[in-house]
């Protein structure tokens, strides 16, 4: 679930081969390990991680930094 | 409340069907009486949906299904224009059946939209006007969101770069006036969608337009659609129309005002949603909003239970794996969500039901889920 992936150092979610929502319930779950400023990978494979990560970050005020599926970036701001 | 795919006949409709069915089941080709009875009837339908449109009874063809009616308009023009060449220009919103015909087509270019699903119509304009664009294709209003496009100034912007338009009006048509809609070339649209039987698509043709039929043809309507018209069914589809253009103004000021009761209570009832469209400049009967942390399909089985059918754009309850594409191209979560189509008898005291459902089944979904 979260192994660091080679290029990144911090907290990763590997979520690949889950439906969403259960990757934004994951990482809406585990962000607060991170401390405020600090990024989170997600990785997701499921057509609609892209749109509901950048959806979840608008209402809960994070930002989505990188977005190349199936790989996340999101910086906790909050 | 699933009206967004189609909703139940209304009672006047159904009755003009099975009259039709003793009278007009003739075939309106042929000289004996049953035939010229049908062919009044299909000629009593041309100018019902005519005179709504703003059009002539003799440029109304009717067709199958909305998905029919809107690949003939695509593809057709397409025809009538490769000289020019085969770019079609849509909204990333449009429906389905109209993307799939414009990418089938050659080049497609679909234009973004923002947050509330309008489409940018500087990026309209310049795609419009781009060499080699055959027509371009907007809606009246969104089928999921309701959200109604700038059409008229889309509209303008065709015709000064004399690029048909083709006007999906299919959530519209008896519900927002067009009969003074101009600056189209071909206008299509849904009898499922007012309350009509749902074999029956409309597709309208201005006399001038350089459109020419992308399939085999025969005789009947004018060679623009081939086969014996379905003449109950189109009779039916015009009364439901005339029901909505004579008296269904009241009914869409209540669905309005209970649409606006949803919008505004569904977010103090229910924490985490987001409610996706124009909340004004919208079609009366539409609305789509999406539970987050909710998956699509259990919400929807569970409003099922509940006694209430709505429609959902999320990938594991649509048909397909993907997310809806109109979700997705205005940034709205597409998980967990929920359309709801309000049909003619939609009652407040309905609406206070769901409102009073909806709340607990999301708490308890949430819960198993472990997200909250």
């Amino acid at each position: 679930m979260s192994e660091t992936s080679p290029t990144f150092e911090g907290l990763s979610l590997d979520c690949r081969g889950m439906k969403c929502p259960r990757p934004i319930i994951e990482i809406a779950r585990r962000i607060r390990e991170v401390s405020v400023g600090a990024l989170v990978e997600l990785l997701a494979d499921d057509p609609a991680a892209g749109p509901d990560l950048a959806a979840w970050c608008r209402m809960r005020g994070q930002t989505l930094v990188a977005s190349d599926p199936p790989r996340f970036l999101v910086r906790r701001e909050s | 409340m699933d009206s967004s795919s189609g909703e139940p006949m209304l009672p006047a409709a159904r009755q003009a069907w099975l009259d039709a069915q003793q009278a007009g089941w003739g075939d309106p080709a042929r000289l004996h009486r049953p035939g010229r009875l049908a062919a009044q009837a299909l000629d009593q339908a041309r100018e019902v949906v005519a005179a709504t449109v703003g059009a002539r009874p003799d440029e109304v063809i009717f067709t199958a299904s909305e998905a029919h009616a809107n690949q003939a308009a695509i593809a057709g023009l397409a025809v009538g224009r490769r000289r020019v060449g085969s770019r079609i220009v849509t909204t990333a919103v449009d429906h389905s059946s109209a993307l799939a015909a414009a990418a089938a087509t050659g080049y497609h270019t679909a234009v973004e939209v923002d947050h509330d699903g309008h489409v940018d119509l500087e990026r309209w304009a310049a795609a419009v006007h781009a060499p080699g664009t055959a027509a371009a294709c907007i809606q009246v209003a969104n089928h999921e969101v309701g959200t109604m496009q700038p059409y008229a100034d889309a509209a303008q912007i065709c015709q000064r770069a004399d690029v048909p338009l083709m006007l999906d009006a299919t959530s519209a048509l008896g519900r927002i006036d067009l009969a003074e809609a101009s600056g189209w070339s071909v206008l299509t649209g849904w009898a499922g969608a007012f309350g009509g039987p749902t074999s029956v698509g409309i597709l309208v043709i201005k006399k001038n337009v350089r459109w020419r039929a992308p399939y085999l043809t025969d005789d009947y309507q004018d060679g623009r659609w081939p086969g014996v018209p379905d003449v109950p069914a189109i009779y039916s589809a015009a009364v439901a129309l005339d029901c909505w253009v004579r008296s269904g103004r009241a009914v869409g000021d209540r669905q309005h005002d209970l649409v606006d009761r949803l919008r505004t209570e569904i977010v103090q009832r229910v924490p985490d949603v987001d409610v996706a469209g124009d909340p004004v400049r919208r079609v009366p009967h539409l609305l789509t909003f999406s539970v987050l942390y909710v998956d699509g399909e259990t919400l929807t089985l569970e409003l099922d239970q509940a006694g209430f059918a709505v429609a959902s754009g999320s990938a594991c309850s649509a048909s397909s794996e993907h997310p809806s594409h109109v979700l997705a191209a205005m940034g709205a979560l597409t998980h967990g969500n929920v359309r709801v189509g309000l049909t003619w008898t939609t009652s407040a005291e309905e609406i206070d039901r769901f409102l009073a459902v909806l709340p607990p089944i999301v708490a308890q979904i949430r819960s198993t889920v472990g997200a909250s």
